[in-house]
Parts: structure tokens; C-alpha cells; sequence
């Protein structure tokens, strides 16, 4: 196996990774806030169908990115009406909008392009391209890091980087900002923010709908970025994958680059059965990498890894009592 | 400790009268009245508490103290009142609002994020702006200042859940003076202190108090009024009974106030013919998850044909008590049952203590003692549920049975509606104790714990629940009953011990004692110590 392999694998867990960061860091911001969020998979299916849709007809895939999101925002509007105002189950109010939209972006996108449920194949500036960094060939020849920079953090999409800088920045609000002081505090004990006057209906508000946009972003760059174009149940669990990361990451942003990273490694690695066998001399197959994550998670929930403490409001509705 | 507050001295007994003083009270509510459904929690309630003083609200659990503090701090709306501050009207809405009136809470719950430091708690809420480094530093600062002013020393960069309660409480206090609160209720903020830390806390008080600020201070424990308090209002059943200066009033007569005089339910009944003994308990201590201790070395016995009824104000070590012999709670010490020792660990349970002859009617029904989305037959069974009747065979319970016993216990104790397919939830406060009792009592046991049998219960049921329970006695069983009601307690019990601060403070014959008598020893309050007080 030479060096531009080990890149190119480098280069794919990038990408592979990009939508899982969106939407760890989606699952983030509810979570932390006391919200479960098991429709990532769901909002992110509904991004992804939205913005491929709005891409094709306007020729844009920034307009495309903007229907995503407001798809997204949809999503977690209605799962905040469940779960936060009318205090239903969070884990049922996202499985169900998980089937909704499994079933809503077939019939959709049947409906509109009578495609078998897929939109049309996406090109020109309907799709987000690979872009060059700056002195990416300039720096190409030092050694190690050069080719890093130029060949595997170079030439992704936009989308890539801003996923990228969602991490400090996340970091930044959730510990360094008054929203993200109260955030963590409604997810923790959402009675010390109520009798410290704060409007824990709002907050839990706000942190779904960041929630939501990142799911956007998580979807578009699915359909508009990854691939050109969305087919039936693409996402393909990414959703469930991200919530694993997210406990893998123990719910803090940096952890969740690492946590991304490594799971979008396995993934890239599951694509390249070859590789493996050359490397290792051993067939591992495809199936096995792809459950890794999840066989991850688990060793890191029964605490083999340090333990993961999910914030303690998690999954309550909020009901004032005396 | 005993502060000599020279100024709220004079003003204490202006409150109560409210005659013209030239400043303004702190706090005047006026006709506050607030109802759960039919329950009336605040009834009427107008108060004056002047600025500088120390105010007590005392009475019983659900006397609806906390209540109107919820009320006064935006968490509830009441139905009708009006909420004046420093002389101006002010309707609270929200917790924000009574920020903004310069009122601070500590409840008896502390709501402390319990991952935060310090000082991210203190600011929650209070922040400076949008970025937290200069909230965080002005908190720092204000926080030393404090410190300093009123001798609460805790460290800003502490963990919550590394502190000691005490240390917990005192961030609660901080926050509420972070937030420039010049009035602060403390609702039973002594309930999970150690004496000493309760001794810390009133030195704190007692400096707010010399520093201007008004202090709301709600408990059930009489000590604490007369140690610290310049005026005391009593609540009894939704309703301020009274309010007085501390100075011109004895714990005698606030235990009088607190507990109430109504005229004695008649419960006709023999005299007791008391055999053998069938509980006998020991030295028994129970310290809780808080390190604070419950019970603290409690010796009794119950005979056979006689019923020996626990007084006290709630909270003084009743509840745990009947934990204890009901089963769920660990304790130290040791409780004979029929002359055999009952498993005290935390291993014990309710279907040891069962098989022991032990029936167990729980003081709080919903929690305890029912399932309330069951029906009632369902109910019937819980507890008893191997009892050999009650199964089919080896692998299937027969629920027809269970039914059709149901409907025989529903029957004799006069169930309305007769219906064994109700749920729980769908009877009234009386029926549905009386679905718990015949559970209990129609297993013929030894022993009856009993707590609060006719709490939220009506009229006509407990006089049939009163007879229900003597008959067990003439049966020659024993009965344990806890009631903080003093009259229900006087006119069952054949002997009367009364609990005060997790101990017996002592043990009369119903017979040869008193309401007087009972409520001076609820007060904690021995005939010497009478003496010395009279």
C-alpha cells in the first residue's frame, strides 16, 4: 500500500465524515439542551431531498442549500411542538418524523420528477464542487504535511470547511457565550434556569432549530456535494451513526471532530475492501467496518472508555412543580 | 445565638398591627387566594412583614406555605390578591418579575446546575451581555465583596457536586444577593442541614438582617421561629391563622396554632385490654443519603389489643419510622416482630416484613399505596399477590378470583362506586384508602402500621375507617398509627408517643393526658424546660 492510498482513504474519510460532524453537532446542541433527537436521520433525508429538488429547478445550489434547511427547520419546529410545548415523548415524536420523511421524500420526489423517487442528476452551479485551497500546490512538496494539505484537506466542497469550522465555533458558543451557558444549564437542570427567569420553553426552542439548520447543512451536502442528485433513503442511518458519535464524543464539539473522524475512516475503509486485504492480508467485510461504529458506542456506554454522562435533563419534558 | 435586633424590635410589633409606620413593609400581600383544582391552598391570605426583620411562616406539611411563597416568587398565579412591595403594587408574574422586585428564593430543592462551578451558576440567568468572561469576572468580584459582607465563604471555581449542602445552600443565597435581592425567602432551608450548618446559616441570616434585608423564613420547626425570627405568621389548612410578634408569643402557643382545636371526632371505644407483646423496637437510628440523622435511638414496644399512636409535627422522624418497619428503609438498631428480629439492612422488604405479620398501610396512598391507573381489583392483589387463592396454578393467576374477592372487600367497606374495574384514580380520597385498608386488614395481621389514615379524606369515611381500625384492636391485633392530626391520634390511641427532632420526646396514656400537654412535647418541649420557659 503506498502513501497516495493511505491520502486518497484520508481524503474519503473527509468527506465521508463531513455530514456525520453536521449532524453529530445538530444532535449536539438538542441533546445538550435536554431535547433527545432521534430524527437527525429524518431531517437530514428531508435537507438532502429539499435542497437536491430546489438545486435542479433553480440551476443553484445555495438556493438548494436554503430549501434544505428551511426543511430541516420544519422538522424540528414539529418536533419541538411534540416534545417541548405538548411534552410528548421525544424518542416516539422522532421515530415517527424519521418514517415521515423516509416516505415523504419518495413520494415527493416522485411526484416531481417521476424518477422512481430520485432526483435528476445535478451539474454546473446546481451542485457544490471540489475547491482548491490556497498554496495547495505550493505546499504540496513538503513532506507529510504538504500532501495532507493539498490532497486531502484541499479540494472538498465548501460545505467540508464549514463543517469544519462549526467545531471551534460550537466550542465558542456553548462554553464562552451566555447562550451557551444557559443551554447547558436547561439541558442539566431546567428548574435552575425557570427560577433564574429564563424562558426554558425558548431556549429548548433555539437550540432545535440550530439543531435543524445543521441538519440542512448535514442533507444538502448529501445530495448537492457528495453525490449529484438524492436517491431513496440515502442518508442510509447516517443519523443514527452521528447520535452514536455523539456519545462516543461524550456531547463536547471537539470530541465529536475526533468522534466524526473515526467513524468516517471506517466508513471510507469500507469502500475499499481492497485495501485492507492488501494491507492486513485478511478480508474484513464492508458489513463488519460499517457496524463498527456502532460496536464503538457500545463498549464506550458500558464504560469501558471513560464514562459518558448524557446531560441529566435529557429526554424529560419540562413540567413546573413546586 | 441571640441577636438583639434593635431595630426590627420596634417594627416587629408594628407589622402584626400595621398602624401607620412611616416606612413602608417590605412585603404586604393582601387577600391572596390560590386553588389546585378543589383543594384551596391559600385562603385569604394578607400579611406585613417590615423591612430589616426576619419573618416566620410556620405550620404543617400542606398547610400551603409553600404555596404562597411560589406565589410571591412568580411560580404560581394567584387566583385572587395583590402583591404590594416597598409600598408599590406589584403583580408578579414570573420568576423574572420577582427578580426584578428584588426578591430572591432559596428553595427547599436547591436548583443549582450541579456540573457548573459556582460561579456559573451564580450568573445564570444574570449575565452581562451576550459574552460570558465579563459576567464571570464582575461575579468573581461581587462574590469576595459578599464573602466578606455576610460571612458566606464558598469557593467561586467549585464544582456543585463536590460541595457539602450546606456549601450548597449558601450558592443559593449568593445567587439571590448577585441579584441584588433585598428580600429572600428560604423555604425549610434547615431540612437537610446538620446543626451545625443550620447554625451557620442563621448567623448568616441573622447578618442580612443587620444589613436591611427582609427575610422570609418557612419552616414547621418552632425552635428555629423563636431562635431567629422577630415576627411569626401560622398557617393551618390554607388559612393564616396568626400573626405575632416572636417576643409575645411561646412555642406553646404557636403549637396551638399550628396543629389547631377542632372538636374531637367521638370514636366509641372499650378500654383497651393490652397482651402480649408483638412489636418491641430498639435503639433504632436512621441516618439518610444527606448523612443527616432521621431517628436517633427510638425505643417502643406495641401490645397485642392496643393502639399506641405517634404524635409529632411532620418531619420529626414519623415517616421514616414506619419506612423502617414497613420495610424500605435501612436502619440501625433492632425491632423484634413476635419476638423474632426483623432484617433492618437495605435488603429488607415489604414481603418479608408481610410474611412477618406485618400489614402496612403507607402515608402517602398515590405513592405507596396504590397504583392509580390500576384498576381496583388489580390493587387488591398488589402485595399479595402469591397468595395461594389468587392462583390458578403454577404458572397463571386466576383472576376471577381476585375479582370476586375484590367485590367481596368492596362490600364490607363500603366501596362507592362498587366497581372492581375502576381505576384507582377514579375514586375519592376516602374510597380509595378504604380499598388500601381492606387489602391490608383482611389479612388478618399481627401488626397494623398505619400513617395518616384519614389524610384527604372525608368526613363520613373516617369515622368508618376509625371504626374499622378499632375493631382490629378488639380483635386483639396491634396498631401503630402515625397522624399528625393531634385529634385523630387523641381520640384512637390508647397510648400516645410523641416524636420531636428523630426522638421520643416521651409517652403518655391517652387517658391521662391532654391536647395542651401533647402539643407542648411536639414543641420539643419537656416539663422542665416548661417550667423554666412558664
Amino acid at each position: 500500500m503506498d502513501l497516495s492510498t493511505i491520502y486518497e482513504i484520508l481524503a474519503s474519510a473527509l468527506r465521508m465524515a463531513t455530514p456525520l460532524l453536521f449532524a453529530c453537532l445538530a444532535g449536539l446542541y438538542s441533546e445538550r439542551a435536554g431535547v433527545f433527537d432521534i430524527g437527525l436521520e429524518g431531517k437530514m433525508l428531508m435537507a438532502a431531498m429539499t435542497s437536491a429538488a430546489v438545486a435542479y429547478l433553480t440551476g443553484s445550489a445555495w438556493i438548494g442549500l436554503g430549501a434544505g434547511i428551511v426543511a430541516s427547520l420544519i422538522f424540528a419546529a414539529i418536533h419541538g411542538l411534540a416534545s417541548i410545548t405538548f411534552r410528548g415523548n421525544q424518542l416516539i415524536s422522532g421515530v415517527a418524523l424519521n418514517f415521515v420523511a423516509s416516505g415523504a421524500t419518495i413520494l415527493i420526489s416522485q411526484a416531481m420528477f417521476g424518477q422512481g423517487g430520485r432526483t435528476p442528476p445535478l451539474n454546473g452551479a446546481a451542485r457544490f464542487h471540489e475547491m482548491t485551497l490556497p498554496f495547495a500546490d505550493a505546499l504540496r512538496p513538503v513532506p507529510v504535511l504538504g500532501p495532507l494539505y493539498a490532497d486531502v484537506l484541499s479540494g472538498n466542497a465548501i460545505l467540508v470547511y464549514i463543517a469544519l469550522l462549526c467545531v471551534p465555533l460550537s466550542w465558542w458558543v456553548l462554553y464562552r457565550t451566555r447562550f451557551g451557558l444557559r443551554l447547558r444549564a436547561v439541558g442539566e437542570n431546567p428548574e435552575s434556569v425557570d427560577t433564574a427567569g429564563v424562558s426554558v420553553v425558548r431556549l429548548r426552542y433555539g437550540a432545535l432549530m440550530i439543531t435543524g439548520i445543521l441538519c440542512g447543512f448535514a442533507g444538502a451536502y448529501m445530495s448537492t456535494a457528495l453525490q449529484a442528485g438524492f436517491g431513496r433513503e440515502m442518508t442510509a442511518g447516517r443519523g443514527y451513526i452521528a447520535l452514536a458519535a455523539l456519545i462516543f464524543a461524550k456531547w463536547r464539539p471537539w470530541y465529536a471532530l475526533w468522534a466524526t473522524l473515526l467513524f468516517g475512516l471506517l466508513q471510507a475503509l469500507a469502500l475499499r475492501p481492497d485495501v485492507i486485504q492488501g494491507a492486513l492480508h485478511l478480508a474484513i467485510p464492508g458489513p463488519a467496518l460499517d457496524a463498527m461504529p456502532y460496536i464503538l458506542t457500545v463498549i464506550v456506554l458500558a464504560g469501558f472508555v471513560g464514562k459518558a454522562i448524557p446531560p441529566r435533563a435529557g429526554g424529560q419534558p419540562y413540567v413546573k412543580e413546586r | 445565638m441571640t441577636e438583639t435586633p434593635t431595630p426590627s424590635e420596634r417594627q416587629a410589633t408594628a407589622a402584626p398591627l400595621g398602624d401607620g409606620a412611616a416606612v413602608p413593609p417590605a412585603i404586604e400581600l393582601r387577600g391572596i387566594c390560590k386553588a389546585f383544582g378543589p383543594v384551596q391552598a391559600n385562603k385569604d391570605i394578607s400579611i406585613r412583614v417590615m423591612p430589616g426583620t426576619i419573618h416566620g411562616i410556620i405550620g404543617e406539611n400542606g398547610a400551603g406555605k409553600s404555596t404562597l411563597m411560589s406565589i410571591l416568587y412568580g411560580f404560581y398565579k394567584a387566583d385572587a390578591g395583590e402583591i404590594v412591595i416597598h409600598g408599590k403594587a406589584t403583580p408578579i408574574p414570573d420568576s423574572q418579575a420577582a427578580i426584578r422586585a428584588g426578591i430572591g428564593m432559596v428553595f427547599q430543592h436547591f436548583k443549582l446546575v450541579q456540573n457548573f462551578t459556582v460561579l456559573e451558576n451564580v450568573i445564570l440567568g444574570a449575565e452581562d451581555g451576550p459574552w460570558l468572561r465579563r459576567s464571570l469576572a464582575r461575579a468573581r468580584t461581587e462574590l469576595k465583596r459578599l464573602a466578606a459582607e455576610y460571612e458566606i465563604d464558598v469557593d467561586p471555581d467549585a464544582r456543585i457536586e463536590d460541595l457539602s449542602v450546606g456549601h450548597q445552600q449558601r450558592v443559593e443565597i449568593l445567587k439571590a444577593l448577585y441579584r441584588q435581592a433585598d428580600i429572600l425567602i428560604l423555604d425549610e432551608p434547615t431540612g437537610v442541614l446538620t446543626p451545625a450548618e443550620a447554625d451557620h446559616l442563621f448567623r448568616i441570616l441573622a447578618h442580612l438582617r443587620r444589613q436591611g434585608k427582609t427575610v422570609l423564613l418557612i419552616t414547621h420547626k418552632l425552635r428555629e421561629i423563636m431562635e431567629i425570627t422577630d415576627t411569626v405568621s401560622v398557617m393551618r389548612r390554607g388559612e393564616m391563622t396568626a400573626t405575632v410578634a416572636t417576643a409575645e408569643t411561646s412555642p406553646r402557643q404557636l403549637a396551638e396554632l399550628m396543629v389547631g382545636r377542632k372538636v374531637l371526632l367521638h370514636v366509641e371505644k372499650a378500654p383497651a385490654t393490652p397482651g402480649r407483646e408483638v412489636l418491641s423496637v430498639r435503639g433504632l437510628s436512621v441516618t439518610d443519603a444527606a448523612g443527616v440523622a432521621r431517628l436517633k435511638g427510638i425505643d417502643l414496644n406495641v401490645r397485642a389489643g392496643e393502639i399506641v399512636g405517634i404524635a409529632g409535627v411532620a418531619g420529626n422522624g414519623q415517616s421514616e419510622l414506619l419506612e423502617v418497619l414497613g420495610g424500605y428503609a435501612a436502619a440501625t438498631g433492632e425491632v423484634l416482630m413476635n419476638g423474632t428480629a426483623l432484617d433492618l439492612s437495605a435488603r429488607a422488604d415489604g414481603r418479608s416484613r408481610r410474611r412477618a405479620g406485618i400489614a402496612h398501610v403507607p402515608e402517602d396512598r398515590h405513592r405507596e399505596g396504590l397504583i392509580l391507573d390500576f384498576a381496583a381489583w388489580e390493587n387488591v392483589a398488589f402485595g399479595y399477590q402469591d397468595a395461594p387463592e389468587y392462583q390458578k396454578n403454577a404458572l397463571l393467576m386466576d383472576n376471577a378470583a381476585i375479582v370476586a374477592d375484590t367485590r367481596g372487600k368492596i362490600e364490607r367497606f363500603d366501596v362507592r362506586p362498587p366497581d372492581p374495574f375502576l381505576p384507582a384514580r377514579g375514586f375519592s380520597g376516602g374510597n380509595q384508602q378504604k380499598i388500601v385498608l381492606a387489602r391490608e386488614i383482611e389479612r388478618n395481621p399481627d401488626l397494623l402500621l398505619i400513617g395518616q389514615p384519614t389524610r384527604g379524606v372525608d368526613i363520613g369515611a373516617i369515622e368508618f375507617i376509625h371504626k374499622r381500625i378499632v375493631e382490629l384492636r378488639d380483635a386483639g391485633k396491634a396498631v401503630l398509627l402515625v397522624s399528625v392530626e393531634l385529634d385523630e391520634i387523641l381520640s384512637l390511641s390508647d397510648r400516645v408517643i410523641v416524636m420531636f427532632d428523630g426522638r421520643i420526646m416521651g409517652e403518655r396514656l391517652t387517658a391521662e393526658t391532654d391536647e395542651r400537654e401533647l402539643g407542648m412535647l411536639m414543641a420539643g418541649m419537656t416539663e422542665t424546660a416548661t417550667g423554666a420557659q412558664a
